[in-house]
């Protein structure tokens, strides 16, 4: 009888260890058929929104999502109570994102400094992915037109175009998330100014930007920003010495909302300006205070949910 | 002897359980769920086309497994928040049900036909493992077998912490719905 327990114990513990080992062999047969494609892990949210401060980040808008974006600096903080600490003397962007593709987007912008207009593109060319990609490429092209008050030409008498009115500048971005908190990139850029102040000065600045996120909890975030030039550093904009643009920023994402919190020494927006155009200094202690809103809307809704209702 | 005799029985009965053991299997089952309230402001609802499963007729022993990234939804915003916030697909990328159709005798393979059954097992989401049972249908039919179910997931059994600010608008538990259709291998 003893044995026949025993015998039931064994087989009993055979049995189950068999089961178990079943699941097992089942799952590893779904590991093995897994196609290639879908064990790819690519990084996601490597910055939470297309503009990291004032300048661009390797991420893009999905396709068919619409992003407004309002984009303000406020005057300088040394400015004091005369003019309400910079508050009284504030410059904003206006801005309107769509992702044509998941790949590809596309920008128009107007800002009120200058009331300059611009437009962009960006392109993802690589995404970082585990165990094979390190990092996320993006290549971005922007243009504007200073319209009020018209560039001045370092020489008078010079032949007037209308191109005088315009600058380009060429970014690729390169960006890696290191881990879920944190992230970097590096942009190496290239802005054209058709004309600028002195024919002495190259027409074209190359700096490099390096920006970086540290997320603080899920949803809030430290950023930085800084942009240094390599070339033309000694480049004047409107007889005024240029610095390179250091930021400092808070981002905070609240549902369909990204805002942006900064203590920055530019008080402009667009490429051109900010990259080679920053006339205040954080030696000086000319800081600007700013924030950036960005919304998104799904204007196409994704294969799959066409026609389906919103709510 | 007798003991050496009863083991190599043993032995044979399973492993002839095992030559014949029977499975069917999916990469393309679809999984839905949907978390909204009556105070959600938006639809808060994914799909999911790619669910791999394997169901062992003869045991009923039964797997699934799903890649969180792969759910889509009406607004990539809510994907990106699904991803990074809640589900944290890059710490865990996978959900898995391990388990065992506990009525599976009562389902005739053979036979064209819809067979209530229950599951039990573990379910695994966000790297929390939960003793779970189901219950759904089996439907026969052909080569094929389709294994319905709806059943709900709290979000806090699975460690999926839901920020104070939109507790009310996020449901406490996800509703949810699977439909995989399975052929014979």
């Amino acid at each position: 009888m003893r044995k026949f327990i025993l015998q039931l114990v064994v087989f009993s513990v055979f049995s189950s260890v068999v089961h178990a080992q079943k699941t097992d062999d089942l799952m590893d047969m779904l590991d093995k058929s897994t196609p290639a494609a879908q064990k790819k892990q690519y990084a996601t949210a490597t910055f939470k929104a297309t503009r990291l401060i004032d300048g661009m980040t390797v991420e893009n808008l999905g396709a068919g999502v619409l992003d407004c974006r309002i984009d303000h600096r406020f005057g300088q903080l040394s400015q004091g109570s005369s003019n309400f600490y910079g508050v009284d003397d504030a410059t904003t962007l206006l801005d309107l994102d769509y992702g044509i593709t998941k790949w590809l987007m596309v920008g128009l912008n107007h800002s009120v400094l200058n009331k300059e207009y611009g437009g962009f593109l960006k392109a993802k060319i690589l995404r970082q992915q585990k165990d094979a990609m390190p990092f996320t490429l993006s290549y971005a092209f922007s243009t504007s037109e200073q319209t009020t008050p018209s560039p001045q030409l370092p020489v008078a008498t010079d032949k007037w175009y209308m191109s005088n009115r315009l600058y380009y500048t060429n970014q690729i971005l390169i960006g890696r998330k290191f881990s879920e908190a944190v992230s970097f990139q590096i942009v190496p850029t290239i802005v054209h100014y058709n004309i600028v102040d002195s024919n002495k000065t190259n027409n074209n600045t190359v700096a490099l930007g390096l920006g970086g996120r540290v997320k603080l909890t899920k949803r809030m975030a430290i950023t930085g920003e800084y942009y240094y030039r390599l070339t033309n550093t000694d480049m004047t904009y409107q007889g005024a010495k240029t610095y390179n643009s250091c930021s400092l920023g808070l981002e905070i994402e609240t549902g369909g909302h990204v805002f942006q919190l900064m203590l920055t020494n530019s008080a402009s927006i667009t490429e051109r300006m900010f990259i080679g155009q920053t006339t205040d200094s954080w030696g000086k202690g000319q800081l600007h205070i700013g924030f950036n809103i960005s919304r998104v809307f799904t204007v196409v809704k994704p294969k799959g949910f066409k026609g389906s209702d919103a709510k | 002897m007798k003991k050496v005799l009863f083991l190599m029985v043993c032995m044979t009965v399973l492993s002839v359980q095992g030559m014949y053991a029977q499975k069917y299997m999916t990469r393309t089952g679809k999984v839905k769920f949907d978390a909204t309230t009556p105070t959600s402001p938006e639809k808060i609802a994914g799909v999911n086309n790619e669910v791999a499963s394997i169901l062992d007729a003869t045991s009923g022993n039964l797997v699934f497994q799903i890649f969180v990234k792969s759910f889509k939804f009406e607004k990539e915003l809510m994907e990106e928040h699904f991803n990074e916030n809640y589900m944290e697909s890059d710490k865990f990328p996978k959900s898995e049900f391990k388990g065992i159709i506990s009525n599976n005798s009562a389902v005739n393979y053979s036979k064209d036909g819809s067979y209530p059954a229950t599951a039990t097992g573990k379910l695994t989401i966000h790297g929390v493992t939960k003793d779970v049972t189901i219950t759904g249908t089996v439907v026969v039919k052909g080569n094929s077998v389709t294994l319905q179910a709806n059943f709900t997931a709290k979000l806090a059994d699975y460690g999926i912490n839901v920020p104070s600010l939109v507790a009310d608008k996020l449901a406490k538990e996800a509703k949810v719905n699977l439909s995989c259709e399975l052929e014979k291998k």
